[in-house]
């Protein structure tokens, strides 16, 4: 590597670390939560013994799991305006990722309230809890114990596939990698550099995620 | 024994699933105070029955009536409220604790009193704490269930369900889960539970509890009561052949 291309490289490190700070992170945060309620909602909907209602929540699920995100993405950002819908870039990646988080992570959910033993609904029941307040405050906390692992690698690769947000013009760390990569036409060493900043994100996340499971950890026998 | 002052009555309880008719036409009483033990093989339909006291399931048909509440009539249609206000009348102990696992000892007991009984909370940790020192377990208090012996878990298991201040006991195997050397501590307590004037129904396999504390013994077959009596008469010299084959392969299994 040659000086000028190391002061390239250390020039644009903070420009795309902020794309970061002010984009990707922010933009996979917001998605994240709204796509987990969203998910939460879907997952009992699911579970309703309601048919229509839980034909809904499959139908849900099966179209984003069955159909690509940067479709999903396209479709709300460039297809909406034609029927008369215009959404702004960062509204209209919030809205896909959302939605597209809220189907994987549903099935996470659905799974995690399904691993909870029979047995602890019918103490809930013995005791004298509604189905609502046993799922509240019996069921769903041992299912978020069983849901963190998954969830967790939904909301990594969630911060990776932000990067498509850089196609429908949101100005995350990609999208600020690629103006600075065509300006100076390195494209090599720019590129790299903006997956050293993901994989050091991801190395984040990850480490977290071990720190949340230990201390989710606290009442299980190892 | 008059049978005037039943605290549970039931009257024709009928429970199938699907085809399997798992209980046919029980009639039961059990008089306050008392200690009434339920035997029978596998699948018999002891939890079952226990359960359909609880209002964990509901039965097909057949009247249910607790501690001078309505007798509730399952032929027709029952309301969640008319449900609820049985369930409250009884506690269950269940075979494998269903100790709620993210939550303290203490939590554990409090959780009814406070959250479905409204209760105020220091109130009920008070009571808690009495009522899990009276089992040795007042140092648990602030450990997680996984932390504790079999045992221990199902003494607070009992705890749990004496908290609720029920009318009715019903245990449902409370110790075929547990390690030989763990079953003494939870017959014990059950045995001072009967002393105390608990009213209480026990599905077990331990003879020597039902002859020692029952005030009557049910054995049951194929979802019917076979045989009803006083503990020396259905365990030491029973009526019905069923029940002699199913006390002396519990006596002598080999
Ligand atoms: N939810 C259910 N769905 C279908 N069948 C059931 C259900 N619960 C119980 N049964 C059936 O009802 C019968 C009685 O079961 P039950 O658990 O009441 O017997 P039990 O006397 O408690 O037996 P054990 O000593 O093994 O606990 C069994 O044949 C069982 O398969
Ligand atoms: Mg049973």
């Amino acid at each position: 590597m040659t000086g000028e291309d190391l002061s390239l490289v250390l020039s644009s490190f903070w420009p795309i670390v902020s794309g970061a700070i002010t984009g990707t992170i922010p933009l996979a945060l917001c998605s994240f939560a709204i796509g987990l309620v969203l998910a939460v909602v879907v997952a009992l909907m699911r579970l309703s013994r309601i048919r229509v209602v839980s034909g809904l929540a499959r139908f849900y699920i099966s179209v984003v799991r069955g159909t690509p995100l940067l479709v999903q993405l396209f479709v709300i950002f460039y297809g909406l305006p034609s029927i008369g819908l215009l959404v702004d870039p960062w509204p209209s990646a919030i809205a896909a990722f959302s939605i597209n988080v809220g189907g994987y992570a549903a099935e996470i959910v659905r799974a995690a309230i399904l691993s909870v033993p029979k047995g602890q609904w019918e103490a809930a029941h013995m005791i004298g809890m509604s189905h609502s307040v046993a799922l509240r405050r019996i069921i769903l906390p041992q299912a978020a114990r069983v849901s963190v692992p998954p969830l967790s690698n939904t909301f990594i690769s969630l911060v990776k596939d932000t990067s498509l947000a850089s196609l429908i013009l949101v100005n995350e760390l990609f999208r600020t990698t690629q103006e600075i990569a065509a300006f100076s036409g390195e494209f090599m060493l720019l590129y790299l550099e903006a997956a050293l900043v993901y994989w050091i994100i991801c190395l984040v996340l990850s480490a977290v995620q071990n720190g949340l499971e230990k201390r989710l950890d606290r009442y299980v026998a190892h | 024994m008059s049978r005037t002052e039943s605290l549970l009555a039931v009257r024709s309880l009928a429970k199938s699933f699907g085809a399997e008719q798992v209980l046919r036409s029980i009639d039961l009483d059990v008089p306050a105070g008392t200690v009434t033990t339920l035997i029978g093989p596998s699948g018999s339909g002891k939890t079952t029955l226990l359960r359909c006291l609880n209002g964990l399931e509901v039965p097909d048909a057949g009247t249910v009536a607790v501690a001078g509440g309505p007798a509730v009539d399952f032929g027709g249609k029952v309301s969640k409220k008319t449900l609820g206000e049985l369930r409250d009348r009884s506690a269950m102990v269940f075979q494998h604790y269903n100790l709620f696992p993210h939550k303290t000892v203490l939590e554990n007991v409090v959780e009814g009193p406070v959250v479905v009984q409204k209760r105020p909370r220091a109130e009920a940790a008070a009571d808690a704490t009495r009522l899990l020192e009276r089992v040795g377990l007042a140092a648990k208090r602030d450990d997680f269930p996984f932390s504790l012996s079999g045992g221990q878990q199902q003494r607070v298991g009992i705890v749990r369900a004496l908290a609720l201040r029920p009318k009715l006991l019903l245990f449902d195997e409370p110790t075929s889960a547990l390690d030989a050397e763990l079953v003494g501590e939870v017959l014990s307590l059950m045995k001072q539970l009967a002393s105390e004037g608990w009213t209480m129904l026990v599905a077990t396999h331990e003879l020597q509890f039902a002859r020692e504390v029952a005030n009557e013994v049910l054995f049951m077959d194929g979802g019917v009561i076979v045989e009803r009596g006083a503990p020396a008469q259905v365990l030491g010299n029973p009526r019905e052949e069923r029940t002699r084959r199913f006390v002396q392969r519990l006596t002598d299994p080999l």
